[in-house]
């Protein structure tokens, strides 16, 4: 039997559980200096003048950096990943993003901007130095909230962004909308706010940069998602130099979800000190410099309506969303509501026709991005919100109005309205084995029961789909003298468990020991090129990319072993590791083939030539088709209406990810993204103050990161239906548990709440809002 | 010139004797002077755990106490706890339940469920939940540590 689709242990752990592992901040270099940058204390200034002189004669110090002298030296500037030809305002003009310096020169546009970069001796006195830095701000008003943003006469953030707008985008065809609309039974309407939430990543980002004065080389370990993608933008963008005078690494990582995708100021940053000054500078973000620069994610409110026929089928979709850009349009940040979703936003539902119509709004606030499922848990939290209230005014059953509305999985493929091709899929049996694992059925029991002890019992059920797949990160199978399999790859894992489910596939595919087996990750020259991990395709990538380049090494291996067993290519086999003869007794194992292909002195001059790299071997998963993970949560929480507080007793999950890897992993990653989910649903909120855009949430102390005695134990179940689109059949799993998590737990709360009369919930629903709600709607009830 | 004053305290069974600034973090010194980089610095609040040590024998947080409060007692890290040849049991209960992913808050964890297990040979689920309240970890929203730390506390008491 092989090692796909078992449980297999984690490699990585050995390391991780002995205190060996490796991050950033525990890379070490002789005569190392600290790098602290002095970040803005308001959310909109114009900055008047900046005095570094007394700073600079601070005992420890060794210099500072500021944005003029970047500008001087013709430093470039960050930026948006995607390109404006690709994502445009919905009359063809172009989207605005601002302009983002290293250092900001004339102004301070939210609190936590950075301001100088001061490089001392150590952390001390790098911040005692960066207290004498004088700088002049002449403050301006500022809108840190959407709604701020948006009011007529609101000060703008950038003056090319008339009315705050960065991006005004649609997706679907509006006249054909409103017609489904007027046609229609049935039309239910909701308002809904998507909280603000901080990544909080438990390791905090980083960098280490050296500067080599004799070759020019410029080195740089960060924390990272990817070293490729990092190492070209600080390459071509900012430092402007031969993209090979620079190599990224990426050791270990704690935890990223979508936060360490990007470029942030602060790694060129190092690279540039270190070169101004001399020796290898380090930079590590505390956890309250953390909430106030790492990008935010989520921050939106939308309008959404569904138009049904007089037999809850649904005729129509009319979605408008405002989201939170922050201050600057970085990174993937203008298309997380836009095009990243745009093929989900129907959900599992023959949604005929969609109208979705999304506008980015600037705001005095951290850049927006990337947040585990960016963009999906979003469009998941409206549909399965709307359906949710639908069902509760069409009198049906939660599960009736999905069943209806279901695309089947005898019309898949099944290409969307949006534009999707959904290749496989059974919402049908997902739900039905979920409501079972639930037991959905004797719930109205366990709510009496829970009555009688005075609590306030709900249940929620959701049904997600996200699309993942695309991008292209090569594959490197090679062989080492040692005897030992090296497996470069362009993904790069930070928690996900890469180093034992890539071994996994190579060690039955190649038939060569789990242990012989080293993944090579997260460095810009060593590993082959790749858009490293994130939105949950890195077995898609990197996982069919092994399936090629292992059948090209077995191909060449087949030459070589049929010239050194002197025999045809056609009569030789591949089976369990070994080349073998047909017919025969003959055979030799791959790693013997490989090295006698890597000497090459035994082989024939013309294949010796042929074969430089031995049976080393290149394999890039590029085909088209996309994935569609899916599946059922179901959510059953108590409600103590004495304090408000929420207390989830139970967590159903069937998923869909298609072919499982690993089940153990495979659980790990639902777990933690449900616990996103709920931690966004009930406890997490990231809030800047009305009126001053200065950020209130600002540590631990301040900001409900979700906790042991906050969740409940996970009910995890899949149903394996494999994905026609790549050889694996995997459909992807990182995000999934965080895209379903939101609206199951919304939809149990006010399950919980319906009966005393509370019609609107939103995220979070903490205590408080819960305890809050409960007397308006009693106030409300006694008028 | 900056005062420093020494300290003497012995870290997973090495005697360590040190001159530091008063201001210096137990998990500063450990991390920084003798190069213990298993503890971790996840936050500024004393919120997160990643830096839990044990102080002869008990759990604390590293990064809310100076090296100074540390004179003259046993320190232990992850480090010492336990080796990947010889694991301790808790160590190969967290690889067993897969109760880490990032790894960032483990050594924390394990350090903190070890003390917590001593006393509680057969924790339940929502024992070790309360307990653990004083640790945040982003990847596994807890189900496998609560596992983990269930099986590490039955084979400590075996052991």
């Amino acid at each position: 039997m092989g090692l796909m689709s078992q449980p297999i242990r984690r490699t990585e752990d050995g390391r991780f559980i002995t205190g060996r592992g490796r991050y950033v901040d525990d890379v070490k270099m002789e005569g190392a200096a600290i790098g602290y940058a002095l970040r803005s204390p308001y959310a909109h200034a114009k900055i008047m003048s900046i005095d570094v002189e007394a700073a600079k004669s601070a005992p420890g110090v060794i210099g500072i950096i500021t944005g003029a002298e970047l500008e001087a030296a013709g430093i470039g500037h960050l930026g948006a990943a995607f390109p404006a030809s690709f994502l445009k305002n919905r009359d063809g003009t172009p989207r605005v993003d601002g302009d983002r310096a290293l250092l900001t020169v004339d102004y301070v546009r939210y609190v936590g901007e950075p301001v100088a970069f001061v490089v001392a001796e150590s952390l001390n006195a790098a911040k005692d130095a960066a207290e004498q830095i004088l700088v002049d701000y002449e403050e301006l008003p500022a809108v840190g909230l959407i709604d701020e943003a948006l009011d007529p006469g609101a000060p703008l953030v950038w003056p090319q962004a008339p009315g705050n707008i960065a991006l005004d985008w649609a997706q679907g065809d509006e006249a054909a909308t409103d017609a489904a609309f007027d046609r229609a039974a049935h039309v239910t309407r909701i308002d809904l706010v998507n909280n603000r939430v901080v990544v909080n990543s438990m390791e905090p980002r980083g960098a280490f940069g050296t500067y080599d004065k004799v070759t020019g080389q410029y080195e740089l370990y960060a924390t990272s998602q990817g070293s490729h993608p990092i190492a070209d933008t600080i390459a071509k963008r900012i430092l402007r130099i031969p993209p090979e005078r620079l190599r990224v690494i990426t050791p270990d990582v704690g935890g990223g979800f979508g936060l360490k995708m990007s470029t942030f100021a602060e790694y060129p940053l190092v690279l540039i000190a270190s070169e101004k000054f001399g020796m290898p500078v380090k930079w590590m973000s505390e956890r309250t410099e953390a909430f106030q620069s790492d990008s935010h994610g989520r921050d939106l409110k939308s309008h959404a309506e569904m138009a049904f026929d007089a037999g809850g089928r649904i005729l129509g979709y009319r979605i408008k969303t405002d989201f939170n850009l922050g201050a600057y349009g970085l990174g993937f940040g203008p298309g997380i509501q836009s095009v990243v979703p745009m093929f989900v936003v129907g959900g599992v539902y023959k949604v005929p026709v969609v109208y979705n119509h999304v506008r980015a709004v600037f705001t005095n606030t951290v850049p927006v991005e990337a947040y585990r499922g960016a963009g999906r848990p979003e469009a998941a939290y409206i549909i399965e919100r709307i359906m949710d209230l639908a069902a509760r005014e069409m009198g049906l059953s939660q599960d009736e109005i999905r069943l209806r509305n279901f695309i089947q999985s005898h019309e898949m493929p099944f290409r969307s309205y949006v534009g999707a091709v959904i290749d496989s899929g059974d919402f049908q049996r997902n739900l039905h084995d979920c409501l079972r694992q639930a037991d959905w059925a004797g719930f109205p029991a366990r709510r009496a029961e829970a009555e009688k002890r005075g609590k306030l019992r709900g249940r929620g059920l959701a049904y997600y789909i996200e699309k993942t797949a695309g991008g292209a990160s090569a594959v490197v199978i090679s062989f080492t003298p040692a005897g030992r399999v090296e497996v470069g790859v362009g993904t790069s894992a930070h928690g996900q468990g890469h180093e034992t489910t890539f071994a996994a596939i190579v060690a039955d595919k190649l038939g060569v020991p789990f242990d012989s087996i080293d993944l090579i990750q997260g460095d810009s020259i060593r590993a082959p090129w790749g858009g490293g991990t994130g939105g949950s395709r890195s077995l898609w990538n990197s996982g069919n990319g092994i399936l090629k380049a292992a059948d090209a090494v077995i191909d060449k291996g087949r030459e070589v072993a049929a010239a050194l067993m002197d025999t045809a290519q056609d009569a030789i086999t591949f089976e369990e590791g070994a080349f073998r003869v047909h017919g025969t007794n003959q055979f030799l194992p791959l790693l013997e083939v490989a090295e006698a292909a890597r000497a090459g002195s035994k082989l024939p001059p013309e294949l010796k030539a042929r074969l430089e790299k031995g049976l080393d071997s290149s394999g890039t998963h590029e085909e088209k088709g996309d994935t569609f993970p899916n599946g059922c949560h179901i959510c059953e929480l108590e409600i103590d209406p004495d304090t408000g507080k929420v207390s989830v007793i139970s967590y159903d999950v069937v998923d869909d990810f298609g072919f499982v890897l690993n089940p153990l992993i495979v659980a790990g990653q639902v777990h933690g993204g449900v616990a996103q989910g709920i931690g966004q649903a009930l406890l997490e909120n990231c809030l800047y103050e009305p009126g001053t855009a200065q950020l209130l949430s600002g540590s631990f102390m301040d900001y409900t990161m979700p906790r042991a005695d906050d969740l409940p134990s996970f009910g995890f179940t899949y149903n394996e239906i494999l994905c026609t689109t790549n050889p694996l059949g995997i459909k992807g799993c990182g995000e999934a548990g965080t895209v379903g998590a939101a609206p199951a737990v919304m939809n149990a709360v006010l399950d919980a709440l319906w009966d005393k009369g509370v019609r609107e919930v939103d995220m979070p629903m903490t205590a408080l809002r819960v305890w809050e709600t409960l007397q308006r709607a009693a106030a409300k009830a006694a008028v | 010139m900056i005062d420093t004053v020494t300290v003497m305290f012995s870290v997973n069974g090495n005697d360590v004797s040190a001159a530091v600034e008063p201001r210096t973090l137990l998990v500063t010194f450990l991390r920084e002077h003798l190069g213990l980089t298993g503890t971790h610095i996840g936050c500024d609040t004393s919120q997160c755990g990643a830096c839990v040590v044990h102080l002869d024998g008990r759990s604390v947080k590293s990064c809310t106490m100076l090296a100074v409060q540390a004179d003259g007692q046993a320190v232990t890290t992850i480090e010492g706890l336990g080796t990947p040849e010889k694991l301790h049991p808790m160590q190969a209960a967290f690889n067993e339940n897969h109760g880490l992913q990032c790894g960032f808050c483990t050594p924390g964890m394990i350090m903190s469920a070890v003390d917590f297990a001593q006393g509680n040979p057969s924790p339940t689920p929502h024992e070790v939940r309360e307990w653990l309240e004083g640790n945040i970890c982003r990847c596994t929203g807890y189900h496998n540590i609560v596992a983990s730390v269930e099986a590490g506390a039955r084979a400590m008491a075996k052991a």
